[in-house]
């Protein structure tokens, strides 16, 4: 694994105008990324998915981003024009979105789809582009990669909906993945799939790979590093195999919250919050 | 409390619940675990009413169930759903939809009602006057919990209860969960694709897949992962996370 620094974020800040007044989504992060895989971790509101989007540029209209520095090996994120952005987004980073029943196009077949994905950044032509989709469908552990190509995205289960993202965000050959949530929609084995498939692509293409997640377990058995947010802040960053020296509260809180299968039916701990951990 | 013997059950022509027989005595609490499609849910369905083509035998406090459920049987028996976003009226006030059970039984004292359903799930009357969207999960999967309390009902029919909440926010409604089956002396059957969920809450466990129970385990066996059945095995292995060794060994169970 190269120490190369791919993106690097620096007190990056996300507010939403709201009529209700600003949110503060994203409040000061910052972090390296070289060739590795690195988790963020929280829960609902704490910018973990927003931190993601500014990344790419995805932040709604009504957020601002600012950011001492946001650089993507010499490319810098913070002022792109729209046209730069088509060069970046797909490219070079590109996004896994969580639910594959609202994020593939439900009117034009998968095989198309993956078409049009590659074929926006690479200039072949049909038949060539065919044979790639149908290959990297077959790389995503696709059975029949015939029939998925012809097919639209109802025709498939979640699990294979989620394939289908992957095998689309993959083929124009991305630098970096952002995976917000890739796998919280699906069953535990499916799931378990899904990332292993992720898992040996990003391995094989050394590929770089953002995986956002609220399952701090999870996180932690795939991922090299991971950072730990609470109300827009990251409250601590930990080597994934490290976890159970986790010293802040918030993470052990998170950790010991979790049911266990000891069978112990006493009640569970409760997080207590504390004001001073958005502070930070 | 409740007992099921061959269990049956048909969306159109699809055979979706095979065979399935559970027992839960009173006060007890059963766990049905399984993934998406195994029928978990459509066991609790079925007994709430929600599946028209069944065939088999449910008996509920020894009364054997015929195609359609009376007003009485609501009273015993409440569902708490999976989505608290989408089991609340968005236009309805709190107070309204708990009112309303109250108002169909014609139980009367409906203000009295409200403030104890309320308070027994640890929410103050602060919150009686507002919307749904006023609410962030957990509230809200409280007040349907709240909403089937009012009724006084002693079977409680859980279906992924947590399953939308935060971890932090499930280990509070768990534990709410757990008070009011002690306090209210409950019974519960409860539907989870979280086999840790399942082994925290439940006394008896029983493992779905394809329609039917392939395994019944205690508590204390599913701790010590004394599981039989490969598909069973398989979902205890999956539950603690991710193992390139483990990933490789699934079977696909279609």
């Amino acid at each position: 694994m190269s120490n190369e620094t791919l993106l690097s974020v620096k007190n990056l800040e996300v507010t939403f105008n709201t009529p209700k007044g600003d949110v503060h989504a994203v409040r000061g992060v910052s972090f390296d990324l070289g060739c590795e895989r690195l988790g963020i971790v929280g829960e609902s509101g704490s910018g973990k998915s927003q931190t993601g989007r500014a990344i790419l540029g995805l932040t709604a209209a009504n957020g601002k981003i600012t950011a001492d520095q946001m650089t993507f090996h010499d490319v810098d994120l913070a002022n792109l024009t729209p046209k730069q952005w088509r060069k970046v987004r797909g490219a070079r980073i590109s996004m896994i979105m969580q639910d594959p029943k609202y994020s593939l196009n439900p009117v034009m077949t998968i095989g198309d789809q993956i078409i049009e994905a590659y074929r926006e950044h690479h200039k072949v032509n049909a038949k060539e582009a065919r044979h790639r989709a149908i290959d990297m469908l077959d790389a995503v552990k696709i059975r029949d990669p015939e029939r998925v190509f012809n097919s639209y995205p109802h025709e498939v289960s979640g699990g294979m909906g989620q394939r289908v993202m992957i095998a689309m965000m993959l083929i124009p050959d991305p630098e970096l993945i952002i995976a917000d949530e890739p796998t919280s929609a699906l069953d535990v084995t499916v799931q378990l799939q899904v990332m292993a498939i992720l898992d040996d692509l990003v391995r094989d293409r050394g590929m770089a790979l953002i995986f956002i997640s609220h399952d701090l377990q999870l996180v932690s058995s795939f991922c090299d590093r991971v950072l730990v947010m609470y109300q827009g802040h990251v409250v601590e960053e930990i080597k994934a195999s490290a976890l159970h020296e986790a010293k802040h509260p918030y993470t052990k809180g998170l950790l010991n919250c979790l049911p266990k299968m000891d069978g112990d039916h006493s009640d569970l701990p409760i997080l207590e919050r504390e004001a001073s951990w958005a502070e930070g | 409390m409740i007992e099921i013997n061959k269990l049956n059950a048909w969306f159109d022509d699809n055979h979706v619940l095979k065979d399935v027989d559970i027992k839960v005595p009173k006060n007890g609490s059963f766990g049905l675990v399984g993934e998406s499609g195994s029928g978990k849910s459509t066991v609790l369905r079925t007994i709430t009413g929600l599946v028209d083509d069944w065939e088999g035998e449910i008996l509920v406090n020894n009364k054997e169930l015929g195609p359609t459920r009376d007003k009485t049987f609501y009273r015993l028996v409440q569902m708490v759903f999976q989505d608290p976003f989408g089991s609340l009226h968005p236009r309805h006030t709190i107070d309204r939809i708990l009112t309303e059970p109250v108002n169909i039984h014609g139980l009367g004292n409906s203000d009295a009602r409200v403030v104890q359903a309320l308070e027994q799930v640890g929410l103050d009357n602060s919150f009686r006057f507002r919307y749904p969207h006023q609410l962030s999960g957990g509230q809200r999967q409280r007040v349907a919990i709240a909403r089937a309390l009012i009724l006084e009902p002693k079977i409680l029919l859980l279906d992924e209860p947590t399953s939308a909440l935060d971890v932090s926010i499930q280990a509070e409604v768990l534990n709410l969960l757990s008070r009011l089956r002690r306090e209210l002396g409950l019974t519960y059957i409860m539907v989870s694709h979280d086999l840790a969920v399942v082994a925290h809450m439940c006394d008896d466990i029983a493992i779905m897949n394809h329609g039917r129970i392939v395994e019944r385990a205690t508590a204390s066996q599913l701790a010590d992962g004394r599981l039989e059945h490969p598909y069973s095995q398989q979902l205890y292995k999956a539950a603690g996370g991710y193992d390139r060794a483990v990933v490789d060994s699934f079977v696909d169970w279609d």
